[in-house]
């Protein structure tokens, strides 16, 4: 299987567009199981070195959070006037990486959109997990850590409730709510695989797959309301994705803060987000196709599409970028012009033009038909891409606030090695969480490849072979 | 303001601090007595200078003019205690709330160190306890026990010495009357040696600071921000007095 596999991809180069698409027509039902599941139970050395390591960031990470919690936030490198530094600044960074899952999986099916079905999966998954880490960050920020659920809204010895009208209890909700349903839209898409996995897989996985399949058949009656409550949460999922990161924006915006306090915040943090979103579920599914083998599935042809769809919001994002600067910069209030000076001549300049540059060169770079379609090209532009992103994070968290409008009251900021440990402590984490999903869940849903495959079909029309697609959606 | 009940009315006083920087001698006096008085941590020098330093007041001193004409101006900046604080809204946990009498209260037991509310302050006049408090000895036999010693994690900040102020009201209203102009005395007004501090209550026209507020030389520090602050400073360098 795996050898077949392997051969495909120069096929698939060579081919026009529809018969790309009609790649997988040819193979029986079988054998998609196959080349799905194969790559699942085959783990290398590679693998469980790869997981060593990552599993070994995780646990330094976590004896540097357990350093910081023991002696006080002053271990980490933020003070007075950069209060919130880096873990503001991954916090914002990994909510905007949740975002492109939904992005893909829901509008795109909402709209039918045909060369999602491959990737849907791998886009919520990155969206579950990237919530996960980022969820963690309101916790590790807290002084007091231990006292964290003193902002759950609960019956409690203090007759409180906590303070709704605090931008960090609508984060709270917003980010509970974007988990609870993303992890639930996620598994809806999952139940089919589950049950494909559960017939094919013997020992502790078709257990593991018999619960998880919930018993599910494939009966008619099964497929029509998974395909509404599909249907449904892709509309339900569409305004929560937007809330949340505008509601992380927020966080800054309703503060008086200079730079901070924008009203084009909102929008410009939930374009920021798809940008980076889909940059990075591009460089995932480069490495995970590598990988996995799954270059069968994952096509020239997709990262095509994925390409565009970045090029398009990395636009966006550059309009939003300069309609919120230029009205600064014309404004000319004195502190947002220091800070505005800082940026392009003064201390945080190299910051400010390794922002621009990652952010804008992949906008020219992915122009290029050849760069969207070469899986190590596509990986290095949208790396670059994310790079462009965090640092951008890192100017509006920790940069802005260096200067506010008390002059004596101006500083800087440097990153200790607990930030950075606990930083990288999520990004391994991230990856561990991937890795190990991708061992044990399907990471192609086939029945949507399936039902794909379905919508295609050849006809013969006197001697000339036709595609044909169908509505079955 | 005026329409919210819970707020300065009539009934309530509003506790205002009136700093004449004409008096200022930037002597630092007020910094030690506040010290003192509210059992604030001691940070260490290195610290200090990366922006950790733990004042509730501090001296800020701006230079005037160019060499060899040179002007050193002071300005001490505590807690505003604005009427329309930025820091309250954004607490989660309510740890910060605004008072009857017009004072922006911080609950110390409540704060969970989001620092969101210093993040928000627009004079970063909070403090955020980065470690455990040290108290070097024998500052550490000398901690005042109406004020508790807080931990690290949590936010503090200037509270007009709120002890002193319920202290006097309390002894008032035992006497059956209420606090007269100048009884109470936060620490740094008491220590202030050229007598650039005054503090007194606004809504009563005949207190000193409300007279001084009314002065020709009266500016609040950012007025553009509309936080409505509860500190008045009196213009210095203009008058020679």
């Amino acid at each position: 299987m795996s050898e077949l596999a392997s051969n495909r991809p120069e096929e698939a180069n060579q081919g026009t567009e529809y018969e790309e698409r009609l790649l997988l027509a040819e193979r029986e039902d079988w054998e998609i199981n196959q080349a799905v599941l194969q790559p699942m139970m085959q783990t290398g050395p590679g693998f469980w070195i790869l997981v060593a390591v990552l599993g070994a960031i995780v646990a330094w990470g976590l004896y540097a959070w357990g350093y910081l919690i023991y002696w006080g936030m002053g271990s980490a490198g933020i003070n007075r006037p950069v209060y919130w530094g880096l873990f503001i600044t991954t916090f914002v960074f990994w909510v905007g990486i949740s975002h492109a899952g939904t992005m893909i999986s829901a509008v795109l099916r909402l709209l039918k959109v045909d060369w999602r079905r491959p990737i849907t999966r791998g886009a919520e998954a990155m969206t579950a997990f990237a919530l996960m880490m980022a969820g963690l960050y309101p916790l590790i920020h807290l002084g007091r850590v231990w006292k964290f659920y003193w902002m759950i809204p609960y019956p409690n010895n203090r007759f409180m409730w906590p303070n709704f009208q605090s931008p960090l209890m609508w984060d709270m909700v917003a980010i509970f709510t974007y988990l609870i349903g993303s992890t639930l839209y996620l598994y809806l898409a999952l139940i089919p695989d589950m049950a494909m996995a559960r017939d094919n897989t013997t020992h502790w996985r078709y257990k593991l797959y018999r619960v998880l399949a919930l018993g599910w058949r494939g009966t008619e009656a099964e497929w029509h309301k998974l395909h509404r409550a599909l249907g449904i949460f892709s509309i339900v999922i569409i305004p929560i994705f937007l809330s949340v990161h505008s509601i992380v924006s927020w966080d800054f915006a309703v503060t008086i803060q200079p730079r901070w306090h924008s009203t084009i915040f909102a929008p410009y943090f939930v374009i920021g987000a798809v940008y980076s979103g889909l940059a990075a579920l591009a460089s995932i599914l480069v490495v995970v196709r590598r990988g996995m083998r799954l270059q069968e599935f994952l096509r020239g042809e997709h990262f095509d599409a994925l390409g565009k769809l970045v090029l398009v919001a990395g636009m966006a994002w550059t309009y939003f970028w300069f309609a919120g600067f230029i009205v600064e910069w014309y404004g000319n209030e004195p502190v947002v012009r220091e800070l505005i000076h800082e940026e392009v001549a003064g201390n945080l300049a190299p910051f400010f033009y390794l922002q621009m540059g990652a952010n804008l060169i992949p906008l020219v770079l992915l122009v290029f038909k050849r760069i969207r379609t070469t899986p190590a090209l596509l990986l290095v532009t949208t790396l670059l891409v994310n790079v462009g992103m965090y640092t951008e994070r890192a100017l509006i968290v920790a940069g802005s606030l260096q200067r506010n409008d008390l002059p004596f009251n101006w500083g800087t900021y440097r990153p200790t090695w607990v930030e950075i440990s606990i930083v990288a402590m999520t990004f391994a984490g991230f990856a561990l969480l991937y890795t190990l999903f991708s061992r044990i869940i399907p990471f192609v849903p086939v029945w949507e490849i399936k039902e794909g495959r379905l919508r295609y079909t050849v006809r013969r029309i006197g001697r000339l072979l036709v595609p044909t697609a169908a509505e079955i959606e | 303001m005026e329409k919210d009940a819970n707020r300065s009315t009539e009934t309530h006083p509003r506790w205002v601090m009136v700093v004449d920087l004409d008096r200022c001698t930037g002597c630092q006096a007020c910094v030690v007595a506040c010290h003192a008085e509210n059992n604030l941590q001691i940070v260490e020098e290195q610290e200090s200078a990366y922006g950790r330093w733990a004042h509730w007041i501090i001296v800020q001193r701006y230079w005037e003019g160019e060499y060899p004409n040179v002007k050193a101006r002071f300005m001490p900046v505590m807690c505003q205690q604005c009427g329309e604080a930025p820091c309250e809204p954004v607490c989660p946990v309510f740890a910060t709330y605004h008072n009857q009498e017009g004072l922006n209260a911080q609950i110390y037991n409540r704060c969970i160190g989001t620092r969101f509310c210093a993040s928000a302050c627009p004079y970063k006049v909070r403090v955020y306890n980065w470690f455990d408090p040290v108290f070097p000895e024998p500052l550490s036999e000398q901690l005042n026990p109406d004020v508790t010693v807080r931990t690290r994690g949590i936010i503090e900040k200037c509270t007009f010495c709120i002890q002193r102020i319920l202290r006097t009201e309390i002894e008032a209203k035992t006497e059956g009357r209420k606090p007269v102009d100048g009884e109470i005395q936060p620490a740094c007004v008491q220590t202030c040696p050229p007598g650039a501090l005054v503090f007194g209550d606004l809504n009563d026209p005949d207190s000193q600071a409300s007279q001084l507020a009314r002065s020709h030389r009266s500016f609040r520090l950012l007025p553009e921000l509309g936080t409505d602050p509860g500190v008045i400073y009196l213009k210095g360098g203009e008058t020679n007095v």
